[in-house]
């Protein structure tokens, strides 16, 4: 595995199996996330971005094929690896904030703290750096139902990065937002990866938002195409 | 536990439901304690009864008299160690409301088969020898706040004194407890002699006679032995063990045992029933939150406690106050009936118990919903939601 790549896709097949039915996603699907990239992928509703980011998530496992993560295997791991993978390494944002509703904001961005080994003091600390981070530290005790969608989508963007990951993944995480707030909230993406050197992984369906990334992909029936639809020989970067 | 502040939030969100499924555990447990400790003290004369102790009574029933001379008759059957006999008075002290559970006894052999009442030896003495002389057990004398020395008329609703009325004058000469706090000093003896001499009907018969066999291994035997040998006589008798005896006495007023099993166990199910259906729905709804809490790293394990620890705390909550109160109601009763039911009390067996039913009821409540979220794949609940 090349050490420039955060990531690497090799051969990945997906197939999902409902009755006698089988529809394959990606059949050999090659692919390769440079470290410090931020990257969106486009492509039309049914694609397979979401299928991509699970896996690269560690949420799903391809049918077939390999998985490579800063140098290490993770398409062979047991679920209960995975999960402390995924707690270790990766930061989500999800289009609807999946946010506990119970949970005021501050407690709401430690939630990845609580598999940690940190003290209540430490994760204490980390969460109000988190939430000045995304300028929400006047905003800690507010409730997820008294704030508003980019006020949501902030504090979930703290969760992500309070156990400082090497990876965000975000599912349209402008989906559900109006121009500026969508602007705000990509600057922030886009602070996060330069500033702070995060890896992104962006799917969207907003031309405007993919401009924030570096790299664009845009997928299409499970491959890899260039912009306008044509199959690309090999994606470069 | 980390967690914890999760699964108390999970608890509170929705306040009437924690009200509504705290209450029905309250209920539940209320009824728990209260009956089981109304049970206990129903069943403490069974527990206290001697092993080796018989009772003859008249074979038509135990209100029929048997003839004075069959004491010495019982006496003399093999495996009988002591013998002594007793007549129910039927007293009652200024108001008939104010019932005195009143015997007349032989006094020497009545400590001999009840060995475990203690009686001062000085008081045993005086009282002796004082015709009218009555022994009180403690507990009634408390309730009645009365005295060595005192004098304290005891009317019989059965009887007639031979001077007329129904009132006797008897002198409180000693007061017997037990070496047990669990048996009942709750009545009061006095001579079988005077007694007979002084109501107005005379005779020479005994209400019923108690025994103690020199080992319980022989109780059968002695008994059916006593049984045989009065057998076609003008009072035929029906010989049990003390123990059976108080069970079935007990078991006229209905099988207590079978009611209240019934009532627990309904009162439970129903509980069982309501709160497991509720923790299913409430954890349904969080279908969603739960894929979230397994994709930043939570796993599925860790899931499964918290959802049970969500339960067995919702059950711990009610039941607690369920069984405190059960304490209190318990505490009253036993204030206002200590006449009839002493010995009721919620002890620490009791509470025991409740913590045990506590744990089971939030382990079943919670483990349907806790499998559910242990199996919940992530990918399909954000599919699903
Ligand atoms: N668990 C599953 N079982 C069966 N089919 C699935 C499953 N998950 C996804 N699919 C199918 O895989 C295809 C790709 O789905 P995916 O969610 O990755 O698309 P997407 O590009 O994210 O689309 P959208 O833009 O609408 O979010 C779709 O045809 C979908 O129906
Ligand atoms: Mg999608």
């Amino acid at each position: 595995m090349n050490q420039d790549n955060l990531f690497e896709l090799n051969k990945v097949s997906k197939r999902f199996t409902k009755g006698k039915e089988t529809i394959s996603i990606f059949d050999n699907l090659d692919m390769q996330i440079k470290r410090g990239d931020f990257l969106a992928i486009m492509g039309p509703s049914g694609s397979g971005k979401t299928t991509l980011l699970n896996l690269l998530g560690g949420v799903d496992q391809p049918t077939s094929g390999e998985v490579w993560f800063d140098g290490s295997r993770i398409d062979s791991l047991s679920e209960s690896q995975l999960a402390k993978w995924r707690a270790n390494n990766i930061g989500f944002i999800f289009q609807f904030y999946n946010l506990m509703p119970m949970l005021n904001a501050a407690k709401n961005v430690e939630l990845p703290l609580l598999l940690t080994n940190l003290s209540a003091k430490e994760r204490q600390q980390r969460v109000d750096t988190a939430l000045q981070l995304v300028g929400l530290a006047d905003r800690a005790k507010h409730m997820p139902a008294e704030m508003s969608g980019g006020q949501l989508q902030r504090v979930a963007i703290a969760r992500a990065v309070v156990s400082d990951p090497k990876l965000l993944l975000c599912d349209e995480p402008t989906g559900d937002l109006d121009r500026r707030t969508a602007d705000e909230i990509l600057e922030m993406l886009q602070l996060l990866n330069r500033e702070f050197g995060k890896t992104i992984l962006m799917v969207t369906h907003d031309p405007a938002a993919a401009k924030y990334a570096t790299h664009t992909l845009h997928l299409d029936k499970g491959q890899f195409v260039r912009e306008g639809g044509v199959p690309a020989e090999e994606v470069s970067l | 536990m980390k967690d914890f502040y999760l699964v108390y939030k999970n608890l509170t969100r929705k306040k009437l439901r924690l009200f509504l499924t705290c209450f029905a555990i309250f209920i539940a447990f209320l009824i728990f304690g209260a009956v089981t400790a109304l049970q206990g003290a129903l069943n403490s004369g069974v527990e206290m009864s001697a092993d080796n102790r018989l009772v003859v009574f008249n074979k038509i029933n135990f209100t029929q008299p048997l003839p004075y001379a069959y004491v010495n008759k019982v006496r003399s059957i093999d495996g009988v160690e002591h013998v002594t006999h007793a007549n129910w008075f039927g007293g009652y002290y200024q108001e008939p409301a104010n019932q005195i559970v009143t015997m007349a006894v032989a006094p020497e052999s009545y400590f001999e088969v009840y060995e475990e009442l203690v009686v001062d030896p000085q008081q045993k003495a005086s009282w002796l020898a004082n015709q009218a002389g009555v022994l009180v057990g403690e507990r009634l004398a408390k309730v009645n706040n009365w005295q060595i020395g005192d004098r304290i008329p005891i009317s019989s609703s059965i009887f007639s004194h031979k001077d007329g009325g129904q009132t006797w004058d008897l002198v409180v000469e000693g007061i017997f407890t037990a070496n047990d706090p669990q048996i009942d000093t709750g009545y009061m003896v006095f001579h079988y002699k005077y007694f007979m001499e002084t109501q107005s009907w005379g005779g020479d018969y005994v209400g019923w006679i108690v025994l103690t066999t020199e080992d319980p291994a022989l109780n059968e035997q002695v008994a059916k032995a006593i049984d045989e040998n009065f057998a076609n006589s003008q009072a035929e008798t029906d010989t049990d063990t003390e123990k059976a005896f108080n069970k079935a006495f007990i078991e006229q007023i209905g099988n207590i045992g079978l009611i209240i099993f019934g009532v627990v166990f309904m009162a439970f199910f129903t509980i069982l029933v309501l709160v497991g259906n509720t923790m299913v729905l409430a954890v349904r709804e969080r279908t969603n939150e739960i894929a979230v809490l397994k994709t930043l790293g939570f796993s599925s394990p860790r899931i499964f406690r918290m959802i049970l620890t969500e339960s067995c705390l919702l059950s711990f909550l009610g039941g607690l106050l369920g069984i405190g109160a059960a304490f209190l109601v318990v505490r009253f009763l036993s204030e206002m009936m200590a006449r009839f039911l002493p010995n009721l009390v919620l002890g620490s067996d009791i509470l025991l118990q409740a913590l045990g039913y506590m744990l089971l009821l939030g382990l079943i409540t919670g483990i349907v919903p806790a499998v559910n979220a242990l199996r919940l794949n992530i990918i399909s609940a954000f599919a699903r939601g």
